[in-house]
């Protein structure tokens, strides 16, 4: 366990090793930063200055040392647009985001569960196939027009919600069920055919000959095994959320790590971009390493080395 | 005749209700054998008239989708312009016809959704060879960096690079592809470990054929089924990334007419101007839809090995 758990550690410290040195590469090879940030209207004088001062005219790999150095210790550099360090400007946009996710992670699940326990148990028939239709629904929508939609019903015409910003948790609804419909309709799907593959097994058969209800059959005995799968794909979900946060925050102009990752691109803030990546990395690798661990609580056949890579 | 009432009624429809119910099952399943079929045809259906869009746009659309006319904006669906041409889907903020842009904006998707996943599936089939084929370290290496792509905050990087080179389609196509080929290289591994142990391959072999002859000849005729399937959820998957891009403005450059830029646009007039946003977002949804659409029944016909959710689970996606 000990040994599984450092070997999930050292892989995702690799892997965020590896996306450091990625976007500082894309950042920096594919374009001078400091002409970016200067823009046209700078003077040559100027332009030496602000590169020299930035430290951009030291060679690369000395660069990306420092930026390494300088990253552990939590030191991103200042943004060059709000003139603060950047990692608290990013760490102060966290909660929102997670809350975010989290609200539209509950609500995927919630309705994932049972719709894909039904579809399972009552394979083939009406309710079966509605589910399903509205899986399908649900995973050819695109997350920016059904937020566009759902602003338009209910700000727009009903006016329950404010159409932009607004106060409490009334602002997270729209947001969330805009951000958690597609997780919900691959959740559903992946619950049912978990549920099918177990529903036939010989310990199931047995539990009914026993004489157990079917409701704790089916919600106690084949749940609890069709689960891991389901558990597995809530953990991928994670990245897909946070995918869909940066579309969701910029429909809803909602206050999240999602958006300021896109302010920061469109204002060329390199030393932000580079702290939204690598932090939003690492606090994913976290929890995957975490889901990991749960992955392997709830199945102990799982050991190092007959994990399946993703 | 009026029916029974009171208790006997009662009586009847319990009597009755054992084989209605099992004639209305029967009777529904065999509407749905007919909803899957229709399922795929519907899809074709709507490939179709994407395809005829993608293909011909200026002969579908009424008018030019960059044509400006201050007199005509916003002018509402189904009504006509100041200057008496009919607006089917309405104009925008710039009195640009919005039938006319997404039709040409079926193009724009079509393009780099194909060929985002021709990079793809080429990068993604040939690490997946070697991965499959040659094993040992070849296969660590190719495995361990499709974990590390999986890992990746790919929309985070997408946003960076694309911000960084400056919007256009064949920066899309390259950040797409580039992220999306592990779904592809998973595919062609994991069958070519196993064709790898089947007779006629080692009948190939025996007989003195190059490798790539072997490979060209027996492998990858035997993966396309499966590839085949992959690429068209892919296809969605690029559609649907794309469009995101666009929306943030780090996609498709605004002159270029593309469903998600529309969608950004049609935001900011959202409150008022619904039309500007609904339709480039419907075309969007059912385009994605019929692809998906064929891609279940392309799924079934061709693998049933590939499990429902798998494989548009490992197909990335905004």
């Amino acid at each position: 366990m000990i040994a599984y758990l450092a070997q999930r550690l050292a892989w995702a410290l690799a892997v965020l090793l590896a996306i450091s040195a990625v976007v500082f590469l894309v950042v920096h090879l594919s374009g001078d930063p400091a002409a970016l940030y200067m823009g046209p209207e700078g003077t040559r004088a100027d332009y030496e200055i602000l590169r020299h001062a930035l430290g951009f005219d030291r060679p690369l790999p000395v660069q990306y040392a420092e930026f390494l150095g300088r990253a552990v210790q939590g030191d991103f550099g200042r943004s060059l647009r709000h003139r603060q360090p950047t990692l608290p400007l990013v760490l102060a946009r966290f909660p929102a985001t997670a809350a975010l996710a989290l609200a539209a992670l509950a609500l995927a699940a919630a309705l994932a569960l049972p719709l894909g326990i039904v579809a399972a148990v009552r394979r083939g028939s009406l309710a079966d196939s509605a589910a399903m239709v509205l899986a399908l629904a649900g995973q050819c929508m695109p997350t920016f027009w059904l937020g566009i939609l759902l602003i338009l019903a209910f700000a727009v015409k009903l006016r329950w919600v404010p159409v932009y910003g607004g106060e409490g948790a009334l602002t997270l609804v729209l947001p969330a069920v805009t951000l958690g419909v597609w997780a919900m309709a691959r959740t559903a799907r992946i619950t049912r055919s978990s549920m099918l593959e177990v529903l036939n097994q010989d310990f199931l058969r047995t539990a009914r000959a026993k004489g157990i209800a079917e409701p704790a059959v089916v919600l106690r005995h084949a749940l609890r095994n069709g689960a891991i799968p389901v558990v597995t794909a809530l953990g991928l979900e994670l990245g897909n959320l946070l995918g869909g946060a940066v579309i969701t925050e910029a429909v809803f102009a909602y206050p999240g790590v999602g958006r300021l990752a896109v302010e920061a691109v469109v204002n060329k803030d390199v030393p932000l971009i580079q702290a939204v990546v690598v932090t939003v990395a690492a606090v994913l690798l976290a929890l995957n390493v975490l889901i990991d661990l749960a992955y392997v609580a709830l199945d102990p056949r799982i050991r190092l080395g007959h994990r399946h890579a993703g | 005749m009026s029916p029974p009432a009171g208790p006997e009624r009662v009586a009847t429809l319990a009597l009755d209700r054992g084989p209605a119910r099992a004639a209305a099952r029967a009777r529904w399943r065999r509407t749905r054998v007919l909803l899957g079929a229709g399922g795929a045809r519907l899809g074709a259906a709507i490939l179709l008239a994407t395809a005829a869009c993608a293909a011909v746009p200026g002969l579908l659309a009424p008018l030019d989708p960059n044509e400006q006319r201050l007199l005509a904006r916003f002018t509402p669906p189904a009504s006509r312009t100041a200057d008496g041409t009919l607006a089917v889907l309405g104009t925008d903020q710039l009195g640009r016809d919005i039938l006319s842009r997404v039709i040409h904006g079926a193009r724009t998707s079509v393009l780099i959704g194909l060929s985002a996943v021709l990079l793809a599936g080429a990068l993604g089939t040939g690490l997946g060879l070697a991965a499959g084929i040659r094993g040992g370290p070849w296969d660590h290496a190719v495995m361990r960096l499709a974990d590390l792509q999986f890992a990746f905050p790919f929309i985070l990087l997408a946003i960076t690079v694309i911000g960084v080179l400056g919007p256009s389609i064949r920066n899309i196509v390259l950040v797409v592809g580039l992220s999306n080929w592990c779904a592809y290289a998973r595919v062609v591994r994991a069958e070519t470990l196993a064709l790898r142990e089947r007779a006629f391959v080692d009948a190939a072999r025996a007989l003195g054929a190059p490798l790539g002859r072997v490979v060209w000849r027996h492998v990858l005729p035997n993966v396309s089924a499966s590839l085949i399937v992959v690429a068209t959820f892919g296809v969605a998957g690029a559609i649907l990334t794309e469009a995101g891009l666009s929306f943030l403005g780090l996609g498709v450059p605004l002159e270029i007419p593309s469903w998600g830029g529309m969608l950004a646009e049609g935001r900011q007039f959202v409150d008022t101007r619904y039309w500007l946003a609904l339709f480039p977002g419907a075309a969007l949804f059912v385009t994605v839809m019929g692809i998906n659409l064929l891609g279940d029944a392309l799924r079934d016909a061709l693998d049933p090995h590939l499990q429902t959710g798998q494989t548009r689970a490992s197909v990335d996606r905004l």
